[in-house]
């Protein structure tokens, strides 16, 4: 497991063609910009899968974060391609199994449900950024 | 030669999540997908096709795709020739914006009505690409 450094990558699901990835998403943009957007880093799964140098560093040097839209898992197994470790790995629609009552809907944009969901989502996934990042819980 | 009616054109999209481009270039090509071009065009999920999904390679190998990349790194564009050779055309968000003399939007989420213009206007561009493709055109 790597040390932490205070940063923690958050890397969503890139497809356009499905609910969960939007929903994988739009909690990966709650993470950054509203619960952790002193820890998160964002960066796009395809940089990290054609092997950018500065993508490369930041998954190698921070923990990582997957989070899936489908069973492919393309963003965990992308990473792990590289050799680099996923801290924690999840599929988006864990998060709505979890919260039946928050079923989202949308592909290129969610409504209003499947954003209430991200946040949710994101609220919760604060406590493991805290642990990986090294900081106490807020 | 095959047949015009049979062909497709697979788009292949940058995702972008680090960059609001990225998320331009998601939500122009699903607007052409599911609006100004049905029918005609299919999205080829990105880190799938590099991932090596078998659908995503087959399409590939098999009709003319276009890329769309949100910057100059050029993800999809290198994606696509290093896995199925030269895409039919290669369109990139930041040289239209600086073509059209468009300010691109400034957030990945939640885009203003002015930044769904910027949207309608990379789908314009974009169908037209799907065109010159259908037609044979360079």
């Amino acid at each position: 497991m790597k040390k932490p450094t205070g940063k923690v990558v958050v890397i969503p699901c890139s497809g356009i063609g499905k609910v969960y990835g939007a929903l994988a998403r739009e909690t990966a943009y709650e993470l950054a910009e509203r619960v952790r957007p002193d820890t998160i880093l964002l960066t796009c799964l395809p940089l990290v899968v054609v092997g950018d140098e500065q993508a490369k560093q930041l998954v190698t040097e921070n923990p990582v974060i997957t989070i899936d839209g489908c069973p492919m898992k393309c963003a965990h197994k992308s990473v792990e391609s590289h050799g680099i470790e996923v801290a924690q790995s999840y599929q988006s629609i864990s998060f709505y199994v979890a919260h039946k009552d928050l079923k989202p809907e949308g592909v290129t944009e969610l409504d209003e449900t499947g954003r209430k969901l991200a946040a949710v989502a994101a609220d919760e996934l604060a406590a493991v950024v805290d642990s990986l990042a090294g900081k106490e819980p807020k | 030669m095959m047949d015009k009616a049979l062909i497709k054109v697979g788009i292949v999209s940058c995702s972008g999540e680090e960059l609001p481009e990225g998320t331009l270039s998601r939500l122009a090509c699903r607007k052409v997908l599911d609006e100004l071009k049905p029918g005609t065009t299919v999205t080829i999920c990105l880190p799938l096709f590099i991932a090596g999904g078998e659908e995503e390679r087959n399409f590939t190998a098999k009709f003319p795709t276009i890329t769309v990349d949100g910057c100059k790194k050029r993800c999809a564009q290198r994606s696509t020739e290093a896995l199925s050779g030269k895409p039919a055309k290669s369109i990139v968000i930041t040289e239209i914006m600086h073509e059209k003399q468009i300010t691109p939007p400034v957030r990945r989420r939640n885009l203003t009505e002015q930044d769904k213009i910027v949207v309608q206007v990379v789908a314009e561009e974009l169908a037209k690409a799907v065109d010159d493709v259908l037609e044979g055109g360079e």
